[in-house]
């Protein structure tokens, strides 16, 4: 019996949400009172891969061909649930990524596996069953699921539990499995990473904005904003609407749901759907001239201004804070 | 060129999310169900993939005839015939037993769903389906084109896009920019009420899952205001109070 973990890299190397994930499973595996094996897939450092030992793995599984260098959700999906048999698997674990959530479902099938999707807390394990608190409705709700199947797949979400340093290093093994030759239809023509740019999903720190701002032309001082945080900037549905910012900017019910450690939303009211997708985020900062905005109810500090005094005012402050600092 | 598209109905947006019987069911008083926003895209880009005679585009709905306002609709925007399995949508694995079973040996060159439905934004029913014919799956794309023996797909990664090329049959999960959704015109609702749908049994399955019970976020303290002419206040607080810089 184990758990095992998908570690997923980016270009060769681990997120901040690979370490969660491990950390978390560690977690889970101590409440089975049983080991935790890492698979990653893909070419990454051998330091790398037995560095995952600190967060609480005790072998790391590795594996990679030519076919294997780009991510193919299909021929991983058959790699990792060929893992899970070998290592005689309870639970699998991802990231609920845009990977993961590529993953997961093909892994479950293949497993005859329940799975959870976007955990946010540890499962609470009783007599073979997983009751797990994942997130439903968008934001507006969770729901607590209980997997039943002999075996468990789990996608926890990015900034749901923390990373926790427990072991010192992992013993690395190569792993092989054959894949089908129908696992690779897929061709992957062109990937194109902004590699300045913060992912938003799994972004700490966010700066949002709406309509307040008036035009695309006004993106400017939230960038700028953004940087001085080391912040990802996301959008409201009507300004993605409008094509002022891309669609992949868009937080709320219809977007991307985040749940940073710091949200600041520039001249956005906040509808319902907006707040759906941004409502577990831990600390709200909402800047809006309308005193009677809706946002200002969920918010912990609010600011009644004109975005554009208040903003470069708040950029300059947390500047001269961190020449402090 | 023949195109499936599953449709979930579900809770209006605007919907303010409640739960009776002891918080095990979602409260369905007053509550407005539509069509899922992702799934319209789907559907609206199957529709414009189909124009002018290229294609037909069938829509598949998981549930009890109480939806049947839901399937009207995707056939009103123009979907050509509809299937209902008549069955309570229990999970994502469930219902995408359903759909694989139903489009097996029918010549579907794309399936398309919705990224994922806005109730339990499961994300999962397109892999499954992809995974129970064994066909690719992509989950998350944000362009789609086809040619008749190609997909040519946009999807979503971290920090950025990825475009691929697929042979079909190939499962999809739509998100926006796939298409803007289409809105039913007069005829389109006139034509809707003759359109053939067809209602059949569901394939029985083990359960692997069960939803419990339902929470509703813990209500966030009071708001502390900050004049604007005080910044520093704000940065000193997000430091000493909140902890997050």
């Amino acid at each position: 019996m184990s758990v095992l973990v998908y570690v997923e890299n980016v270009g060769g190397k681990f997120k901040k949400s690979t370490f969660e994930v491990v950390s978390y499973s560690k977690a889970i595996a101590d409440k089975l009172n049983t080991e935790l094996v890492a698979i990653s897939i893909g070419d990454v450092a051998q330091e790398d891969l037995s560095s995952l030992g600190k967060y609480g793995a005790t072998k790391v599984l590795h594996i990679t061909s030519e076919k294997l260098k780009s991510f193919i959700n299909q021929a991983y999906a058959s790699v990792i649930a060929e893992a899970a048999k070998s290592v005689h698997a309870t639970a699998i674990v991802l990231a609920n990524s845009f990977s993961g959530k590529g993953l997961a479902p093909r892994i479950a099938v293949k497993l005859e596996a329940g799975l959870a999707d976007g955990a946010v807390e540890l499962p609470n394990i009783e007599n073979g069953l997983f009751s797990i608190k994942k997130t439903a409705f968008s934001g507006k709700a969770f729901a607590l699921v209980e997997i039943s199947s002999a075996i468990k797949v789990i996608t926890l979400n990015p900034n749901s539990y923390p990373i926790k340093e427990s072991g010192t290093s992992a013993t690395v093994e190569k792993f092989d499995t054959e894949n089908k030759e129908t696992d690779f239809r897929t061709i992957i023509k062109e990937i194109v990473r902004a590699t300045d740019k913060i992912s938003l999903p799994e972004a700490e720190r966010v700066v949002s904005a709406g309509r307040g701002l008036k035009g695309p032309e006004n993106w400017g001082m939230i960038e700028e904003l953004a940087n001085v945080l080391g912040a990802a900037t996301a959008c409201s549905k009507p300004v993605s609407d409008a094509g002022w910012r891309p669609h992949e900017e868009h937080v709320g019910q219809t977007g991307i749901a985040i749940s940073p450690n710091l949200y600041i939303a520039v001249g956005i009211s906040g509808a319902i759907q907006h707040l759906a997708g941004v409502s577990s985020s831990k600390t709200i900062v909402v800047i809006n001239k309308d005193p009677e905005a809706p946002f200002f109810k969920v918010a912990d500090y609010g600011i009644v201004g004109d975005a554009f005094e208040v903003v470069p005012k708040l950029t300059e402050a947390l500047k001269a804070y961190k020449a402090g600092h | 060129m023949k195109i499936l598209v599953c449709i979930s109905n579900v809770p209006d947006t605007t919907t303010k999310i409640a739960f009776t019987n002891d918080n095990t069911q979602f409260s369905t008083a007053g509550v407005q169900f539509v069509l899922n926003p992702y799934d319209e895209i789907a559907l609206s880009r199957a529709i414009e993939l189909c124009e002018g005679g290229k294609g037909t585009v069938t829509v598949l709905h998981v549930g009890e005839a109480s939806s049947e306002p839901t399937i009207r609709k995707a056939l009103a925007i123009g979907a050509d015939d509809a299937i209902r399995v008549n069955a309570i949508p229990r999970d994502a694995y469930f219902v995408a037993h359903q759909i694989a079973t139903y489009a097996k040996g029918k010549g579907f060159d794309l399936i398309l769903t919705g990224r994922e439905s806005i109730d339990y934004n499961g994300s999962q029913v397109a892999a499954m389906v992809g995974e129970f014919l064994d066909i690719p799956s992509i989950s998350i794309i944000k362009k789609l084109d086809f040619d008749g023996t190609t997909a040519a797909v946009q999807r979503e990664i971290e920090g950025g896009k990825e475009v691929l090329n697929t042979p079909t049959p190939l499962v999809a999960s739509c998100a926006e920019g796939v298409a803007e959704p289409k809105i039913p015109n007069m005829r389109g609702i006139m034509s809707a009420r003759t359109k053939p749908l067809q209602v059949i049994d569901p394939v029985e399955l083990p359960q692997l899952l069960t939803f419990k019970k339902f929470t509703t976020p813990a209500p966030r303290g009071t708001v502390e205001m900050v004049p604007a002419e005080d910044i520093t206040k704000l940065v000193n607080l997000l430091h000493t109070e909140a902890k997050v810089i």
